[in-house]
């Protein structure tokens, strides 16, 4: 006898091969390496890593994105749009009381012709899909802030920096906050960015010998860049409050993009990724969904949605905080570019967690 | 029996047993060097359990025995949510040690932890792999780098000599343990400036999930009572 989760994870999985996606799988046991790369080592708090004497450290997969994505790579041919649906396993914080392991529902698209019309395309299938519940949506865009470091007068240096710590905002602001000169640089960073090339040299051999694989010429290469930055004036007051703005925007979409246009006045290069946000909600209101009142939030998405590089969405009930999101989604551009080496390839998707669904439908059935 | 958990060897077990001395109970081994075995003097009703100090967490968690001496680093490290099994009764004003994060010395870009940050990616960038981190506190490391927002680095486990790592090319920096930095300083390391990851110091916990019947509370209460402390009558669950 099926659970209702395996019901309704059916259903949804049905639903999406109905939109004409195909039915993909993926191992359960994944290379843990090629995750911890992507994600780094806080994966490793979240995920179950076992080992295994030849193939080395496994991960119980975390979620499907990774492996389709690269089944994709290897073999796919655009566009493509696929569906899965399948176990995933999540160590969860001690005492959460949230399940280790719950079956997802996803559906990934790549195709790159009409960016706009995919997302919009994606964010309406995902909301007939949990058609019947009370859920609210939320939305964000990283691609805006991405611009807005973008279009910052500053070094590249700086911000790729920048672009580093999107997804990680307490890095992120104290970047910011010192390249806006409002903190200053570290004592031990001033004062070596003030020596000369020579008493770099001799300070390097004064400190202790060399050991380890970071070599003299790595050491040298920071101080280089101490000195680089400290020579930088700090980023116009006028351009990082755009930046800032952005950050803190929030409230109805149709709203947000007027906040956004005066922004692009300050800050031009802001204006192809207004120009994108804008036909994502013409798009979205072609396919029926109300841009006047739906929520958006640039700064969704910073924390819990690494790669996502453009439209993020999820949704959520608001009558039980205390649940993760039913579902979660969106472009996901920069996780291609990692793990394709440079090749990219345009990409949108979301997941639903059919147990969350059955569960909610169940309250108010 | 009210069952107190002590370490069964070295000098945190001589230590322990001196505290106790000096506040009027005797703690004893019993039989050969090697009978891991004690006695209790000076207060009834209290049972002495020798055990390895790594133990000592997990036999509190699992309420086994009902108090332990043991180092907070080991509690925090190796018990998830601790703080809801374990109670923290008395600091014993020994054993301190921190848990801290070094590098080598001849790193002079390398202060703290935004430095780190900052050269692990750029490491990374020069040789294809994060930055190695050798230790074997995993989850205490992993949480003070993520609360800090550290990325690009990894942590390969080392179970001892963890201070040689970095000489043998098997890591670019550690976290590990260190009371004076000593060690650390004569394998031409240094220690990040801020907080360390832990301060850590011989304490006495007590377990919540123990057995506290009536008669335990009261030997708790008499033993409070000798320890110059005013416990309650047993331990709040949480």
């Amino acid at each position: 006898m099926p659970t209702p989760e395996r019901r309704e994870a059916e259903r949804l999985f049905a639903l999406m091969q109905a939109e004409g996606a195909l039915p993909v799988e993926a191992d359960t046991l994944l290379p843990a390496e090629t995750l911890l790369d992507l994600y780094g080592e806080d994966l490793r708090a979240r995920a179950y890593v076992t080992r295994d004497p030849e193939r080395g450290e496994m991960m119980l997969r975390p979620d499907f994105t990774v492996p389709v994505v690269q089944r994709h790579m290897a073999e796919g041919a655009e566009p493509a749009r696929y569906t899965y649906c399948g176990t995933v396993f999540r160590k969860q914080e001690p005492g959460s009381g949230r399940a280790t392991e719950y079956m997802q529902v996803g559906y990934e698209v790549f195709d790159g012709t009409a960016p706009a019309q995919t997302e919009a395309q994606l964010f309406a299938l995902i909301c007939r899909a949990l058609d019947g519940l009370s859920l609210r949506a939320a939305t964000g865009d990283i691609g805006l802030l991405l611009a807005a470091v973008e279009g910052l007068d500053t070094s590249d240096r700086r911000k790729a920096a920048l672009r580093r710590h999107i997804w990680r905002p307490r890095r992120f602001r104290a970047l910011l906050d010192r390249y806006r000169g409002r903190t200053p640089a570290p004592a031990h960073r001033a004062g070596l960015a003030a020596l000369s090339p020579e008493a770099r040299l001799t300070a390097l051999e004064e400190a202790g010998p060399l050991i380890g694989l970071r070599s003299a010429d790595d050491i040298l290469a920071r101080l280089d860049v101490f000195a680089e930055d400290a020579a930088l004036p700090p980023i116009p007051d006028l351009q990082a409050e755009v930046l800032e703005d952005i950050l803190a925007l929030r409230g109805p979409a149709r709203q947000a993009l007027e906040r956004l246009r005066d922004g692009a006045v300050d800050l031009p290069a802001l204006e192809p990724a207004v120009v994108r946000f804008a036909e994502r909600l013409d798009a979205l209101e072609i396919e029926g969904i109300d841009t006047t009142t739906l929520d958006f939030e640039a700064s969704f998405g910073r924390t819990a949605m690494e790669y996502y590089d453009g439209f993020v969405f999820g949704f959520h009930a608001p009558a039980r905080r205390d649940l993760p999101p039913v579902a979660t989604g969106g472009r996901y551009d920069a996780l291609t570019r990692v793990l394709g080496q440079g090749r990219a390839i345009p990409a949108v998707g979301a997941v639903i967690r059919p147990g969350l669904v059955a569960a909610l439908s169940g309250e108010e059935a | 029996m009210l069952k107190l958990g002590v370490p069964s060897k070295g000098r945190l077990m001589e230590k322990t047993f001196d505290w106790f001395g000096a506040r009027g109970i005797g703690l004893r081994r019993t039989g050969s060097e090697r009978e891991y075995a004690g006695a209790v003097e000076g207060i009834e009703g209290v049972a002495l359990v020798m055990l390895s100090a790594s133990e000592v967490p997990r036999e509190l968690a699992a309420g086994r025995i009902h108090l332990g001496v043991t180092g907070t680093d080991l509690v925090r490290e190796t018990v998830p949510l601790w703080d809801r099994k374990i109670a923290e009764m008395v600091p014993l004003g020994f054993g301190h040690a921190d848990l801290v994060l070094a590098v080598p010395k001849c790193w002079i870009d390398v202060e703290t932890l935004d430095d780190l940050d900052a050269a692990a990616a750029a490491f990374r960038a020069r040789h294809g792999f994060r930055l190695r981190i050798a230790t074997k506190y995993h989850r205490l490391v992993r949480a003070h780098l993520q609360a800090a927002g550290v990325a690009d680095y990894q942590l390969v486990d080392s179970q001892g000599a963890t201070e040689g790592t970095v000489a043998n090319l098997t890591a670019e920096a550690i976290a590990d343990i260190t009371s004076s930095g000593e060690t650390l300083r004569a394998n031409h390391l240094k220690i990040l400036q801020g907080e360390p990851v832990l301060r850590s110091e011989a304490t006495l916990f007590g377990a919540r999930g123990a057995e506290w019947d009536d008669r335990l509370r009261d030997t708790l209460r008499e033993l409070g009572a000798r320890l110059g402390e005013s416990w309650p009558a047993g331990l709040p669950r949480d």
